[in-house]
C-alpha cells in the first residue's frame, strides 16, 4: 500500500516535469545550432531583439524609478485604505493581457480619457514605440511593487528608528538604511518584472500593434514568423527560454549574495 | 548642561503612561515590571513616539509641547539613544555604524571604549558585549545633550553582564550627561543611577536614591522589586510603643514604625540572623521554623525559614551547621522591620 503511493508520487512528479519540459527540448531539438545562428542575425530577429532590448530598458528605468519609492510608502505608512490601495496595485498581476490592451486603448487612444487631450496636442500614442513601453510598464510594475513592499517591510523599524535618532533625516534614512537591507528583495523583484516585461505580448499587440522595427518585440515577432519562417520563430523562441532561465538563475541566486544585510543582533523580550 | 524634563500623559494598552520627571547631570533609572511602559518614555523623548499630552524640554529648548503644537523631529533632538537590541546596522562595519552619525569623534570613541580593532568587523560577528559598546559608541558619536539606555545589560548573559555594567558605570561618571536609564532590574539601576524611579502601570510610585527606596520602601511592590521579604499582617499599636503585626499563621512581630490595619512588614534579607536557639540578643522579633531551602549566592547563602529569607555568610552556615529540614530561629530587630500598607 505505502509502495504504492510512493509510486503514485514519483509518477505524478515525473508527469509534470516532462509536460513542463519536454516543449522547451522540442524547441531546441527543431533547430541545429548553425540554423539557430542564421536565424538570429536575419533582419526580423535583428529588429525584434532591439526593438525588445531598447523598450524593456526605458520600461525598466520607470518601473525602479517610481516603484521604489512608491513600494516604500505603502511599507512603512499606516493609513486608511492602505490595504486597499496595496490590492489594486496587484490587480494588473491577475487582468487578462486582452483586458490590460483594452484598457490602455480607452486611456491613451484618440478618443481616450488622457488621449483626446494628447490628441489636440498632437501626441498620438497607440501604435507607436511609447505605447510598447506603457504596456510593459502597465504588466511588469506590480510585480516589482508587490515585491518592493514585501522587502521593505522586513526590514526592521528598529533600524529606521536608530538612523533617525542618529540625526539622518527620513530621506538618508531611506538611502542608507532602508535601501540597502531591502536589495536582495527589490533585485528578485526587478527581475521577475524584466521577465514579466520581457515577454509581454497581449497589450502590446492590442495597443501598439506589430510593425517590424518599431513596436514588434520578439514575441510579437515569433507570432509574426510562425508563417512566414517558422526557423525564425523557433530561434526566437530559443533565445527567450534562455533569457527566462537566466532570470530565474539570477532569482534563485541573489538572496546568496547579499545574505551579510539579514539581522542578525539578539533579540531579547521587548522590555515595557 | 540644562536639565531634561519631561511631562507625559498616553494610553498604553491596558493604562495610561502618566509620569513627570527632571534630570539633571545625573542618572535616573526608570525601574519596573515588563510592560509597564518604561520603553514608551524614552520612545517620546526621542521623538519616536507622539505621546497625547506631554511637554519634553532641555533647559529653554522645547522637544515636544503637545499644548503648543511642537513636535521636533528625532534627528532634531540632542539624544543618544541605546536600543535594547542595540540596532546596529548589520550592512555597515562597525566603523560605518560609529561614524554614521558624524565621523569627527568616531575614531575617538572608538578607541575609549575599547571597539577601535572591530572597525572592519561586521555587527555579526560581534559578541554582546561588543555590540553593546559599538551602539553606546555610535550613540554618543552625535554629541548628545541626552543620553538614553534601554535595557542596557538586558541581552548579556550573566557572566558578561556583571563586567559591562562596571564599564556602563564608569563611562556615565566620566560623561557626565543627564542620563535616563530603563531596566526591570533593580540591582541594575542600584548600580548605574543616582536616582531610581519605580513605574508600575505606567505611573511612577516612589523616587529616590536606591538607598532610600530600600530603607523606606512606599509600597509592597517596591518592597518586593528592591528584593525585600514582605510579610503581611494586621498592625495595632502595641503597649510597649512599638507597633505589633499579627502575621496570618498567628505569631507577632513589632516594628518602630507607626501603621494600623492591613499592612506588609518589609525585612531585608541582611537584616535577618540565623540561630540554633532563640538569642538573648536585643532582637524582637523571631520566627521559628524549619529551614526551608538553601541558596549559595558567591560567599553568601539564602536561606529561607517560613515566609522569611534570610542572607547570611556561607562560613557562618558551615560553624553553625544548618542543613535543610533543620529547626532554627530567625531574628530581626524591630527597627529594621519597616511597615508599608496594603491595599
Amino acid at each position: 500500500m505505502r509502495r504504492a503511493f510512493e509510486l503514485g508520487l514519483a509518477v505524478a512528479t515525473g508527469l509534470a516535469l516532462a509536460f513542463l519540459l519536454l516543449p522547451m527540448v522540442a524547441l531546441f531539438l527543431r533547430i541545429s545550432p548553425a540554423e539557430l545562428a542564421d536565424a538570429l542575425t536575419s533582419e526580423v530577429a535583428l529588429d525584434a531583439l532591439w526593438v525588445s532590448l531598447k523598450t524593456g530598458l526605458i520600461a525598466h528605468f520607470f518601473v525602479l524609478l517610481v516603484g521604489t519609492p512608491a513600494a516604500y510608502f505603502l511599507a512603512t505608512k499606516r493609513f486608511r485604505g492602505r490595504g486597499t490601495l496595496v490590492t489594486l496595485v496587484e490587480l494588473p498581476l491577475v487582468l487578462p493581457p486582452a483586458v490590460a490592451g483594452i484598457a490602455l486603448f480607452a486611456l491613451f487612444g484618440r478618443l481616450g480619457l488622457l488621449g483626446r487631450t494628447l490628441d489636440t496636442f498632437g501626441i498620438q500614442i497607440p501604435l507607436t514605440q511609447t505605447a510598447v513601453v506603457l504596456a510593459v510598464i502597465f504588466v511588469a510594475a506590480p510585480f516589482y511593487i508587490r515585491q518592493g513592499i514585501a522587502s521593505f517591510e522586513a526590514v526592521d523599524p528598529l533600524l529606521t528608528d536608530a538612523s533617525r535618532t542618529l540625526g539622518a533625516s527620513p530621506a538618508r534614512t531611506f538611502r542608507r538604511i532602508a535601501l540597502p537591507l531591502a536589495s536582495s528583495g527589490l533585485g528578485a523583484g526587478s527581475a521577475l518584472a524584466w521577465a514579466r516585461g520581457t515577454g509581454e505580448f497581449g497589450a502590446t499587440i492590442m495597443f501598439a500593434g506589430s510593425l517590424q522595427g518599431v513596436t514588434q518585440t520578439m514575441p510579437l515577432a515569433i507570432y509574426a514568423q510562425l508563417d512566414l519562417n517558422r526557423d525564425i520563430a523557433v530561434a526566437i523562441g530559443a533565445l527567450l527560454v534562455l533569457v527566462s532561465l537566466t532570470v530565474l538563475l539570477s532569482v534563485k541566486l541573489l538572496p546568496s549574495w547579499t545574505r551579510f544585510t539579514s539581522p542578525s543582533f539578539i533579540r531579547s523580550a521587548p522590555s515595557g | 548642561m540644562d536639565p531634561l524634563h519631561v511631562t507625559l500623559v498616553h494610553p498604553l494598552r491596558s493604562f495610561r503612561l502618566e509620569l513627570e520627571l527632571e534630570v539633571d547631570r545625573e542618572t535616573v533609572a526608570l525601574v519596573g515590571p515588563s510592560g509597564a511602559g518604561k520603553t514608551s518614555v524614552l520612545r517620546a523623548i526621542a521623538g519616536l513616539l507622539r505621546p497625547e499630552q506631554g511637554r519634553v524640554a532641555l533647559g529653554d529648548d522645547v522637544w515636544l509641547d503637545t499644548g503648543a503644537g511642537i513636535s521636533l523631529r528625532p534627528e532634531r533632538r540632542s539624544v543618544g539613544l541605546v536600543f535594547q537590541e542595540y540596532a546596529l546596522f548589520p550592512h555597515m562595519t562597525v566603523a560605518e555604524n560609529v561614524a554614521y552619525a558624524g565621523p569627527r569623534r568616531a575614531g575617538e570613541l572608538m578607541e575609549q571604549l575599547g571597539i577601535a580593532g572591530l572597525g572592519n568587523a561586521r555587527p555579526g560577528e560581534l559578541s554582546g558585549g561588543e555590540r553593546q559598546r559599538v551602539a553606546l559608541a555610535r550613540a554618543l558619536a552625535r554629541d548628545p545633550a541626552v543620553l538614553l539606555l534601554d535595557e542596557p545589560l538586558a541581552a548579556l548573559d550573566a557572566h558578561t553582564r556583571v563586567r559591562v555594567r562596571a564599564e556602563i558605570e564608569d563611562l556615565l561618571a566620566r560623561l557626565r550627561l543627564p542620563t535616563l536609564l530603563v531596566t526591570h532590574d533593580f540591582q541594575d539601576a542600584a548600580a548605574l543611577a543616582d536616582r531610581v524611579g519605580v513605574v508600575v502601570d505606567g505611573r511612577i510610585v516612589q523616587v529616590g536614591s536606591p538607598a532610600e527606596l530600600i530603607a523606606g520602601p512606599a509600597s509592597p511592590f517596591v518592597a518586593d522589586f528592591t528584593g525585600g521579604n514582605l510579610l503581611r499582617g494586621t498592625a495595632r499599636p502595641a503597649p510597649s510603643g512599638l507597633t505589633e503585626v499579627t502575621l496570618a499563621d498567628g505569631s507577632r512581630i513589632f516594628s518602630t514604625d507607626r501603621l494600623e490595619g492591613h499592612v506588609g512588614a518589609v525585612v531585608y534579607p541582611w537584616e535577618v540572623a540565623v540561630a540554633r536557639e532563640a538569642p538573648a540578643d536585643s532582637a524582637q522579633n523571631h520566627v521559628v521554623g524549619p529551614i526551608a531551602g538553601m541558596v549559595p549566592v558567591a560567599n553568601r547563602v539564602r536561606v529561607r525559614i517560613g515566609p522569611l529569607t534570610a542572607e547570611i555568610t556561607a562560613a557562618s552556615v558551615e560553624r553553625l551547621g544548618l542543613r535543610p529540614g533543620e529547626p532554627v530561629v530567625a531574628s530581626f530587630k524591630a527597627t529594621g522591620t519597616r511597615l508599608v500598607p496594603l491595599a
